[in-house]
């Protein structure tokens, strides 16, 4: 398949992403560049200068939504993605609502109990629907310890051990790592749809 | 018994064992977890009545901050 047919396909596909921090924002962003047709953004934040670090935000776009600032930045890169943005903050049973048009849904969060809230409840409520989620990216180094398990429609991406502290921060570099094998591992189920 | 855990052979001496031994047995002590039993979530307040038999595959996915 050559790109224009590649972005074909994937101009009748969706994607929703929980969570618009460093792995939403790089994950929807490489999303768009390949073409997808539709992007469903669910974060409550505000774009803060230590988000940039590792976010796909602007020193201009501080204090802004984070779904609002990221839905400018798809449109200046690819202006045919289709954004829809929810502000609020995903709840338990939330899933349901927000995801059941999405072809795959993308867990970003950066809280471990608000990981393991989606993974159950798409795990209880969405059962069939493909998860990919994002477990373990802080620090810096260790590249080969990123990588995909499968767990039948759960798709971990991560080294699934560094947890984030104050000297293990999470740093663009990993964080990247883990957003785009995410968008990889989403282009790849999406590639096998018909 | 013989079970699948994170996609690998595991042997356990018992017949039977709960969700609840096999994560002390294996030094599971993750703080936030998600626990799948052939596919099947198991919650947490099921960990000690929930029986895993030979054949069976469980999956312990640890959840970790950072994103």
């Amino acid at each position: 398949m050559n790109v224009v047919s590649i972005q074909e396909h994937l101009s009748h596909k969706t994607v929703g992403i929980a969570g618009c921090g460093g792995l939403g924002s790089n994950c929807a962003v490489a999303l768009a560049r390949i073409g997808i047709g539709k992007l469903i953004l669910i974060d409550f934040d505000r774009v803060e200068a230590s988000n940039l670090n590792r976010q796909y935000y602007f020193q201009n776009q501080i204090g802004q939504f984070k779904v609002d600032a990221l839905a400018n930045n798809i449109g200046l890169i690819n202006p045919k993605v289709d954004v829809q943005t929810h502000k609020q903050k995903i709840g338990p049973g939330d899933a349901e609502n927000l995801f059941s048009a999405c072809n795959v849904v993308v867990e970003a969060f950066d809280r471990a109990d608000m990981k393991q809230m989606l993974v159950e409840d798409m795990l209880l409520n969405l059962p069939d629907k493909p998860l990919v989620v994002g477990l373990g990216m802080a620090g810096w180094g260790h590249s080969n310890a990123i990588r995909l398990r499968q767990s039948d429609t759960l798709y971990i991406c991560g080294d699934e051990e560094s947890e984030v502290r104050d000297e293990w921060p999470p740093l663009a570099p990993r964080v990247g790592m883990v957003a785009n094998m995410q968008a990889n591992t989403v282009l790849d189920l999406l590639m096998n749809m018909k | 018994m013989d079970i699948t855990l994170n996609n690998r052979k595991e042997s356990f001496d018992s017949e039977a064992l709960s969700i609840r031994e096999i994560l002390k047995l294996k030094n599971f002590t993750f703080r936030m977890m998600v626990i799948k039993l052939n596919g099947q979530l198991v919650k947490k307040g099921q960990y000690e009545d929930t029986m895993v038999k030979t054949g069976d595959r469980l999956e312990v996915i640890h959840m970790i901050s950072g994103g």
